[in-house]
């Protein structure tokens, strides 16, 4: 009998397992093996163990573009996690028509397409299409420029902030929700104001859901690709090696370096794995030590 | 809202003449509608309008129909056929995803198999996983064995849905109680037919979430497609929408594409946005699921 439901359960699991074994696993070690490969000058490719990787981690247009997605998160990121940790938070306190309404508009860009977003964005950035320029034009603001070398990395975030801050915000304020209110009712009878109970009671409750939503920003900032390869065309901001996707795709479809594409890729999976690794622990050991 | 009621009120203490908190709430929600109001107004301009006139009012002259009609007969028909494409490869992709990770997320929560446990930190593992760090690996692995450029290619890595399988596993564990598939045991029903006739009809919520969240990822993917697919005639929206796109941009302001690019935004998102207001639960429910992680 235990054998046999143990057998039956890995039946069950076998197409799940083929399907990560088809498009996980086996890319992932088909890739792996191209990126220990070399084109030699004879036509044919040689085993050259890891040197790909190490010409990535000198590649100054590699680094560039890992360099720019951090400082592009370490900028968005906390301004978006904090916007959607308020807004969860009034939301939560606030049980108006009011903020039912903002709840639910601020969560529909995530149904919108990330290239369809970009694309409006792109629109309202634009001088002939969008009032943005225009307006500003009229206020006094003579030539601005969303898509000049240095608007441009502040003109994706915004689009990321768009997209985001909702369902950042419905992860966050589903966590509050789940709180049971005799956590705080007592900080209620107390006499504490709804900030001090925001800030003090809820806030450290909800701390692992703002935490998940960091993470997946994390993941996501790093692998920036749709915004700016469809605005590439306005800007003279999005190099070859603008981001490291960016970079990846480029060296496979533009440069047929295909070796080196490979590596490049695992090496941004690394650096993901890594960042995620130390964001997780460090959490971990804040947590412990309050 | 009265006072005297403190332990049922669930939430709104909070002053509801918050001037600060709704004057803020008010001008965000005046900035996640721009992009839409932009768009909606946007189809329905001429092409001289769409330059000339205020970028947030309606034209004098509407031209909506034109612009669909012009959508819908630019390039023989193009448009049409990436929107039937875009719907074949989300929907085959949720339905394959959601069957594949119900039968995982069922094995992980109801069999106590050997390595269950390893297997399912293996699968949250999975969850973190850079999913467009794989689509340069796969696309290199898919042009060896000639799956590059066909249909396939974009629809069967979206199958994968680790957190489809969590989802469930969570679900079952919950609400389909062990004595139930334990007397279909003893009315010697099969594993499978217990599955396909007890636990998918019982499980229906969690299904419609994993499909809803799998259908909109695949709906919605860019990356995927454009590094798989070559021949125009298989894009999905998303990489059609955009070839236009470059093509209007290389041609420039003028170029008639604009319109047909904006009012082919508006029908791509039509049917995302319906589905967000009509499902409201459904999709609330695989957050809630989300932050339980």
């Amino acid at each position: 009998m235990k054998f046999k439901q143990s057998l039956t359960g890995w039946l069950f699991m076998v197409p799940f397992l083929l399907v990560v074994l088809a498009f996980l696993v086996a890319p992932l070690g088909y890739a792996f093996y191209l990126s220990t490969q070399a084109d030699t000058l004879v036509g044919g490719q040689s085993f050259v163990w890891l040197a790909n990787y190490a010409t990535s981690l000198t590649d100054p247009v590699f680094i560039e573009g890992v360099k720019r997605v951090l400082i592009f998160g370490i900028i968005q990121i906390p301004i978006m996690l904090f916007i959607s940790t308020t807004s969860a938070l009034v939301i939560d306190a606030l049980n108006t028509r009011l903020s039912r309404i903002f709840r639910l508009i601020a969560f529909m860009p995530y149904a919108v397409p990330g290239v369809v977003a970009a694309l409006m964005w792109g629109f309202l950035y634009s001088k002939s299409f969008g009032p943005f320029v225009g307006i500003a034009g009229h206020l006094g603001v003579k030539d601005l420029n969303f898509y000049s070398l240095r608007m441009f990395i502040y003109s994706i975030s915004n689009i990321i902030t768009w997209a985001w801050t909702g369902y950042n915000m419905i992860i966050i304020y589903s966590a509050l929700q789940g709180l049971s209110r005799e956590v705080y009712e007592a900080a209620v009878v107390d006499g504490a104001s709804q900030v001090q109970i925001a800030i003090r009671v809820k806030l450290p409750a909800v701390k692992n859901a703002i935490l998940l939503t960091g993470l997946f920003a994390i993941i996501g900032t790093m692998q920036l690709f749709t915004e700016p390869n469809i605005l590439r065309r306005y800007t003279n901001a999005v190099s070859m090696g603008y981001t490291p996707n960016i970079y990846s795709f480029n060296l496979a479809f533009a440069q047929s370096q295909f070796n080196y594409a490979a590596a490049v890729s695992f090496t941004l999976a690394l650096v993901v794995f890594v960042l995620t690794y130390i964001f997780m622990s460090v959490s971990r050991r804040k947590a412990k030590s309050q | 809202m009265s006072n005297s009621n403190v332990k049922t009120r669930k939430s709104g203490y909070l002053a509801t003449k918050s001037y600060t908190a709704n004057t803020l709430m008010i001008v965000a929600i005046g900035y996640f509608m721009i992009p839409i109001v932009w768009v909606i107004v946007n189809s329905t301009k001429d092409n001289q309008d769409l330059i000339s006139t205020f970028s947030l009012w309606f034209p004098k002259k509407w031209h909506l129909v034109q612009n669909l009609h012009g959508l819908l007969t630019q390039d023989g028909g193009l448009f049409a056929v990436w929107m039937r494409n875009t719907a074949i490869y989300s929907i085959s992709s949720a339905l394959g995803a959601t069957l594949i990770s119900s039968m995982a997320g069922y094995a992980l929560a109801r069999f106590a198999f050997r390595g269950a446990k390893l297997l399912e930190s293996f699968i949250l593992g999975l969850v973190m996983v850079p999913a467009t760090a794989l689509v340069m690996p796969m696309y290199l692995l898919f042009s060896k064995v000639n799956v590059v450029n066909t249909p396939w290619a974009v629809i069967l890595p979206s199958m994968m849905s680790p957190f489809g399988a969590f989802l469930i596993k969570v679900y079952v564990a919950e609400s389909i109680p062990e004595e139930i598939l334990q007397a279909a045991r003893i009315d010697r029903a099969g594993e499978f037919r217990i599955y396909w006739q007890i636990v998918l009809p019982m499980l229906k919520p969690a299904l419609v979430t994993v499909f809803l969240f799998s259908l909109v990822a695949s709906w919605n993917n860019y990356f995927l497609p454009l590094v798989m697919l070559s021949d125009n005639k298989l894009y999905p929206l998303t990489v059609g929408l955009t070839s236009w796109f470059e093509q209007a941009s290389q041609e420039g302001a003028n170029s008639l594409l604009f319109n047909l690019v904006i009012a082919g935004s508006l029908i791509a998102i039509i049917p995302l946005i319906l589905s967000f207001l009509f499902l409201q639960r459904y999709w609330r429910g695989g957050i809630n699921a989300g932050s339980v992680k």
